[in-house]
């Protein structure tokens, strides 16, 4: 299709095929997010009544929360929408290239922020917070946990997008070897975000020495092998001059992707609001 | 049109390089036998297998019912125990509105929306199978209880907390009954809104040229308002289920009441959900009965804009009257002033509604055929049980009726008199399309009186069985209640409703083998889906029709040189475009929705790692699915086919 694309001049805010020039898939995801909306409005909700209604066993949310934690990850976050915005418009010039490069960046900070939330999970669980201990724990674990599968959800499909630039413009088998590379993607994802959160945690509690750092990579010399292996893999497999099948036509997937990615940026800064600074006011 | 316009870039080129696919991707293309039915597309086909399995179960159902009421025929009866009992109610209700009535709109959604806007399939066909077949995961896990230790789920259709609890509800280790009641509900939801997302699009975006807005027949506009309904009213029953769902299987608290939850807490978000659905049910059959009464009172529609912004409104307000289900649990004056005036503005709407009804049938030349009988026992029974609504939302009044036989009497006849005379109307209306074949007008009748009087005499005596105080969900009260009478008329009521629905039935199963063959149009009638032949093509239309006036096919019949020489210009046009465009029958639908079977048995079994595998199956068929993309092929016409069409 990337052929066609180059001829002919593809207008992005108008598909002349659908009674009223909105094309299909925006329709779906925009009539999707309005589900989603009552969807994080029931969680949240939920939270803010149980807020009302604390028990005895409630740990004081002031003294849990890390506020520079979770602004740095609402940020992180933040950012990653913008990328994935860039990634829109560079799609819809046919950028194939800058495409991909947007879209790594978004993953990345997608799963920087999805550390973020396991690092402070972790913390949380070491000061006893479980979803049993107290009601706070139930309503902030769904709540926050809901959030993450969606941003976790929200990876999954970038890397999914990510690896569907590499299709050849030819009729080659592909099928397999994308799923190789989502393999190998998943592997250096989840190998750095155990390295860097258990770095984290050793950080936290011995301070940042040179011999916590290394007494940390020993610790992790298996994930950081992977990660590092698996880098090399994806850089190789990313090296392509070949014609690819992707381009303009495609940009109305990477929209609705980015429509998605945007709608849970905002329930995130719904829930740092009501869920986090709500406690400190 | 999504499919249509990309594939007709892409789906040619893709079919010359056909050779190289792999065996994965090949694309299924047997048009009859059972891998057809299994890889379907066709939103024909899909409707059909929803109507299928919908009736199957609104049989289930009923025969549930007729055990509830052998069991109430007489005072002391030992006929099922009180564990079978509450199975019995819990499973009616469960299955009536999510495997029977919610289904059967979905058929007719599915089978007649896309005919009437002039569309030769969904936004997305593949979906839309898709949905069908997370609906039958949903349906099998709901009814597995009747096979396994646990049982049926026995907590009543909308599981109050703390009975859903372990505590309570966990007779024996590993009792699953209510897991299972969880996850039936949390799927048939994701079915519902995947569906709906698509009907919303496919009414939005896949008119036929001229098809404004407005001059939507009332069925498409119903269907929707259902689908915006479900939409935003399944997300707060799928939270409250998320959070049963980790109260039970991870111990956490939101409805533990030792451990600070609020049950009340429940009931909202339940109701949150639970009113909307009663919309979701009724108006589906508010659109049937609106094709119905002008086709066979040859006239229009009476105040058409005002049916469809009173289906608006309905559609409005019944996000705000939720808390009328809860008078009795004390949320003080000031919610329940607000919550019964937003129930009786409610009635405000559908009062214009069948005001319209009764203006469209004034002085028309009513043709008593046998889906106008039911339209008829629509309006009449559906304005008995929006009276003895309108008695409830005064809350005094409820909260003498609360919890017994006269909501029981009330919302049967909205659901019985309402939702399913408007179904079984609309089966009636649309068999000669949908099978060529007609049913006769005397065993149609026949079957109308005997369902018509049954269900009356069932359920007409249950209004004085609640004024005299029983309680509903009583599966055995005593001789000296004064009950004994108006049970034992309710229980013949329901044989002869049962009997109604044998007769029904089976003039239906004999009228599909042996029936009088029809035409096309043989009611006469005024909406685009009457043009095609019965029954109709695969495509749908030889030429997409152009509309010009809100009663389509009627404007088509009144000025035929007109159309005949548009259909032909339009014709050639599409031809030189490459002919009608198809989607392509796919696997990966049925293959994603066997996953999330697999994974939902061993979750509800509470066999994680096992559930991981069946998640695992149904990513792979999604990633399958995404990477064969659409397809399409195209349908060339021959001069004969093409006169099927046009014959006068």
């Amino acid at each position: 299709m990337s052929t066609h694309a180059a001829t002919d001049a593809i207008d992005h805010h108008h598909d002349h095929t659908t009674s009223t020039g909105i094309p299909n898939k925006k329709l779906f995801m925009w009539a999707f997010l309005a589900s989603d909306c009552m969807f994080f409005g029931t969680l949240i909700s939920t939270h803010l009544i149980y807020r009302l209604h604390q028990t005895p066993n409630s740990p004081d949310p002031k003294k849990l929360f890390s506020i520079d934690l979770t602004l740095f990850a609402t940020f992180v976050l933040l950012v990653s929408s913008l990328l994935v915005a860039l990634a829109v418009n560079a799609s819809q010039k046919g950028a194939t290239k800058s495409v991909r490069r947007l879209l790594l960046g978004t993953i990345v900070f997608g799963l920087t922020f999805l550390s973020c939330q396991v690092f402070e999970y972790g913390n949380f669980l070491h000061e006893g917070l479980t979803l049993s201990s107290s009601m706070f724990g139930t309503t902030f674990y769904t709540l926050t946990g809901t959030h993450g599968c969606h941003v976790a959800i929200g990876v999954f499909w970038l890397t999914l997008m990510y690896i569907r630039t590499f299709k050849p413009a030819d009729e080659r088998p592909w099928v397999l070897r994308s799923l190789g590379h989502l393999v190998v993607f998943a592997a250096v994802a989840v190998s750095c975000i155990i390295t860097l959160v258990s770095a984290a945690h050793a950080i936290e509690e011995h301070g940042f020495t040179a011999a916590v750092l290394a007494h940390a990579g020993q610790h992790n010399i298996v994930t950081i092998a992977i990660a590092l292996v698996g880098l090399g893999l994806l850089n190789w497999i990313g090296r392509t001059s070949k014609a690819v099948d992707f381009g303009e036509a495609n940009a109305i997937d990477i929209e609705s992707l980015g429509l998605y990615w945007h709608f849970i940026d905002i329930v995130w800064i719904v829930i740092f609001t009501v869920v986090y600074l709500l406690e400190f006011l | 049109m999504e499919a249509t316009a990309h594939a007709a870039s892409a789906g040619t080129e893709a079919h010359a390089a056909a050779p190289k696919r792999s065996w994965l991707f090949t694309r299924p293309t047997a048009k009859t036998g059972i891998v057809s039915w299994l890889t379907t597309v066709d939103h024909k086909k899909i409707g059909m297998l929803y109507g299928i399995s919908a009736l199957f179960f609104f049989l289930v159902g009923g025969f549930e019912a007729l055990l509830i009421r052998i069991q109430l025929a007489v005072p002391n009866n030992t006929f099922i125990s009180h564990q079978t009992y509450n199975e019995m109610f819990t499973m009616h209700a469960t299955t009536m509105i999510f495997l029977a009535v919610m289904p059967l709109s979905a058929a007719f959604f599915n089978y007649i929306m896309p005919l009437q806007i002039g569309a030769r399939d969904v936004a997305f066909p593949r979906l839309n199978g898709f949905a069908f077949w997370v609906f039958l995961a949903g349906a099998i896990i709901l009814n597995i209880g009747w096979f396994v230790k646990s049982g049926a789920p026995d907590a009543g259709w909308f599981g109050y907390a703390p009975l859903t609890s372990k505590a309570y509800s966990d007779q024996f280790a590993g009792d699953m009954s209510t897991d299972l009641w969880i996850m039936g509900l949390q799927i048939l939801g994701v079915s519902s809104v995947i569906g709906s997302l698509n009907f919303i699009v496919t009414i939005i975006n896949m008119r036929a040229p001229g098809m404004t807005m407005m001059r939507l027949p009332v069925f498409t506009w119903m269907t929707l308002f259902t689908a915006f309904l479900i939409i935003l009213s399944f997300p707060a029953i799928t939270i409250a289920l998320v959070e049963l769902m980790m109260d039970r299987s991870f111990s956490s608290n939101f409805f533990e009441a030792a451990a600070g939850g609020l049950p009340i807490l429940w009931q909202h978000l339940f109701w949150i959900f639970g009113h909307p659905e009663v919309y979701i049910l009724i108006l589906p059959a508010m659109g049937i009965i609106s094709e119905i009464l002008p086709t066979f009172s040859r006239k229009p529609l009476f105040g058409y804009p005002i049916i469809v912004f009173s289906g608006a409104t309905i559609g409005f307000l019944g996000f705000g009257v939720w808390s009328h289900h809860m008078f009795t649990t004390g949320m003080g004056t000031m919610a329940t002033a607000a919550f019964s005036l937003m129930t009786m503005a409610i009635a405000v709407p559908t009062g214009v509604k069948i005001f319209n009804w009764i203006g469209t049938l004034w002085g028309g030349h009513l043709q008593m055929r046998t889906p106008m009988m039911f339209a008829l026992g629509f309006v009449w029974m559906f304005m008995f049980g929006g009276f003895s609504g309108i008695m409830h939302s005064a809350a005094p009044a409820d909260a003498q009726q609360q919890d017994s036989y006269f909501v029981v009497a009330h919302f049967h006849y909205v659901l019985i008199g309402g939702s399913v005379f408007g179904l079984l109307a609309g089966i009636h209306y649309w068999f000669p399309l949908i099978f060529g074949r007609k049913v006769s007008e005397f065993w149609g009748k026949l079957s109308f009186w005997l369902i018509f009087i049954g269900f009356n005499v069932t359920f007409f005596p249950m209004h004085f069985l609640g004024l005299n105080g029983m309680p509903r969900r009583t599966a055995v009260y005593d001789g000296n209640m004064g009950w004994n009478d108006a049970n034992l008329v309710s229980t013949i009521g329901a044989f002869i409703l049962a009997i109604g629905i044998v007769v029904y039935f089976a003039v239906m199963i004999r009228t599909y083998f042996k029936g009088e063959k029809v035409k096309i149009d043989p009611w006469d009638a005024r909406t685009l889906e009457w043009s095609l032949p019965t029954p109709p093509p695969e495509h749908n239309y030889d030429v997409l029709p152009t509309v010009h006036a809100r009663d389509a096919y009627w404007y088509e019949k009144t000025h035929r040189e007109e159309i005949a020489k548009e259909h032909a210009e339009h014709a050639k046009a599409e031809a030189s475009h490459g002919g009608i465009h198809m989607p392509s029958q796919s696997w990966f639908p049925l293959f994603a929705a066997i996953g999330l079977l697999i994974g939902a048995i061993f979750f509800v079994n509470h066999m994680f790692e096992w559930a991981i595998g069946g998640a695992a199956i149904f990513v792979l068929g999604v990633y399958f699915w995404a990477a064969e993309g659409p397809g399409g092929y195209h349908v060339h016409l021959d001069g004969d086919d093409h006169h099927d069409g046009e014959k006068h």
